[in-house]
């Protein structure tokens, strides 16, 4: 998802009786469903994880504005470059509400640009993929934004408070930005052939980036057990990838529109539409760095970093020149 | 990393007569542009009539590991419950 490969401990899950008496009182809050809080004792595993998941999210929101922010320019009409205007503007929100919550970790936020900035910290491999025309803003709402929320209307439950509270003002931003993004797809399908030729477009392009926002299967992965252990992760990649397809694929057809997947079927038995895999070859290269937009992407990102940087520090020398006067009086 | 702006805590009053409440916090290099932050990021959505910001690092907070003998005080006095002293059923206005 936002946060598609998170690693953990490395270690399996290990049962209560296994566990020092500090770290069996903490995992039976958690049980108890009980909110952790930042000053609370916790394992280093779990704030180490806490760090690199929230982040993630963090960054993938940030770098989010990018592929959006492309189109401001170019929006077809003044009410549709004030929505898309508010929606990138609720982007930077998000990320600043989860850096935040991060910080509540013990770690900076200079710390934390400067690992998006080097590329140490990961965000999510679907913003490295282009947004080529107007129709691919509505992909990007409907699709990305819808997949967004199914992950992170569980998150809303975590057990870290200060994340779990960000989750909660991050929903109900939400789902303005997936109906702002099916509104236009709407108005591109029922539009001329040409606009539903792009429509189709963008959806082709997109539709498999965006299977791949969950993430490989990790049924079997050990830091997605102790994660869910921990709640910081409360749904395997699988489960949330078969609820975005059983909620996605009506509303394609009633766009009347086509998944480009031939495979994807309603299947009776299982009570959920069958679909194909994305190609994880595809993914593990964005992941890595060899996407479409990944050098664009952070190109962008550490210039607009670098030529702020003089606005930044003017301030903090005004602020610090205020407070020295004032001491003086 | 040391020309990071300080950390602010923000508080914000909604429509309803309530206390203001704490939202979340962010960086800013003033009171001033704190304040200014706030609005844009904590109040998008009308969500605000008033806004506090408070330096973080001038809030002193109650440690959880003392939260036991901290509110331990509380813990024995039911009788600040009107529920610990039963009324007669037939009574009204009590």
């Amino acid at each position: 998802m936002y946060a598609q490969m998170v690693k953990s401990t490395g270690h399996a899950v290990r049962a209560l009786e296994d566990m020092e008496p500090q770290e069996r009182a903490f995992q039976e809050r958690i049980n108890a469903g009980e909110k952790i809080e930042p000053k609370d004792w916790m394992p280093e595993g779990y704030r180490k994880t806490l760090v690199r998941q929230i982040s993630q999210h963090a960054h993938s929101e940030i770098v989010g504005q990018l592929p959006e922010g492309n189109w401001i320019t170019r929006a077809p009409t003044l009410e549709r470059k004030a929505i898309l205007l508010a929606k990138v503007q609720d982007e930077a929100g998000h990320g600043l509400y989860l850096y935040c919550a991060a910080e509540t970790l013990g770690v900076s936020r200079d710390e934390l640009y400067e690992q998006l900035h080097s590329g140490k910290a990961k965000y999510s491999s679907i913003f490295n993929y282009p947004t080529l025309n107007w129709a691919d803003i509505g992909a990007v709402g409907w699709l990305v934004d819808g997949a967004a929320i199914m992950n992170q209307v569980p998150l809303q439950r975590t057990s870290f408070g200060p994340y779990s509270r960000a989750m909660i003002r991050i929903c109900k931003e939400e789902s303005f930005h997936q109906r702002q993004g099916y509104d236009i797809m709407m108005k591109m399908a029922f539009g001329s052939e040409a606009q539903k030729r792009m429509a189709q477009d963008a959806l082709n392009r997109f539709w498999w980036p965006s299977l791949m926002m969950f993430g490989p299967s990790d049924k079997d992965s050990i830091h997605s057990a102790q994660s869910m252990a921990w709640k910081i992760k409360l749904n395997t990649n699988d489960e949330l990838r078969q609820k975005f397809v059983d909620q996605t694929v009506p509303q394609a057809e009633y766009l009347g529109l086509t998944i480009p997947d031939e495979n994807v079927k309603w299947n009776e038995e299982r009570g959920h539409y069958d679909y194909t895999d994305p190609d994880w070859n595809e993914f593990f290269e964005v992941i890595k760095g060899n996407g479409p937009c990944n050098k664009e992407r952070m190109d962008a990102r550490v210039k607009a970093w670098e030529d702020g940087a003089w606005f930044r520090e003017g301030l903090m020398a005004h602020a610090e020149k205020a407070n020295t006067a004032e001491a003086a009086e | 990393m040391k020309n990071e702006w300080p950390l602010w805590e923000v508080f914000i009053r909604g429509q309803h007569g309530l206390a203001h409440r704490h939202v979340g916090s962010l960086h800013a290099p003033d009171a001033e542009v704190a304040l200014k932050s706030a609005r844009d990021v904590y109040t998008r959505r009308n969500e605000g009539l008033s806004i506090w910001v408070v330096k973080a690092e001038d809030i002193t907070a109650s440690s959880p590991s003392e939260k036991g003998p901290l509110f331990d005080p509380s813990q024995d006095k039911v009788y600040r419950h009107p529920t610990f002293f039963p009324m007669p059923e037939e009574l009204k206005g009590l």
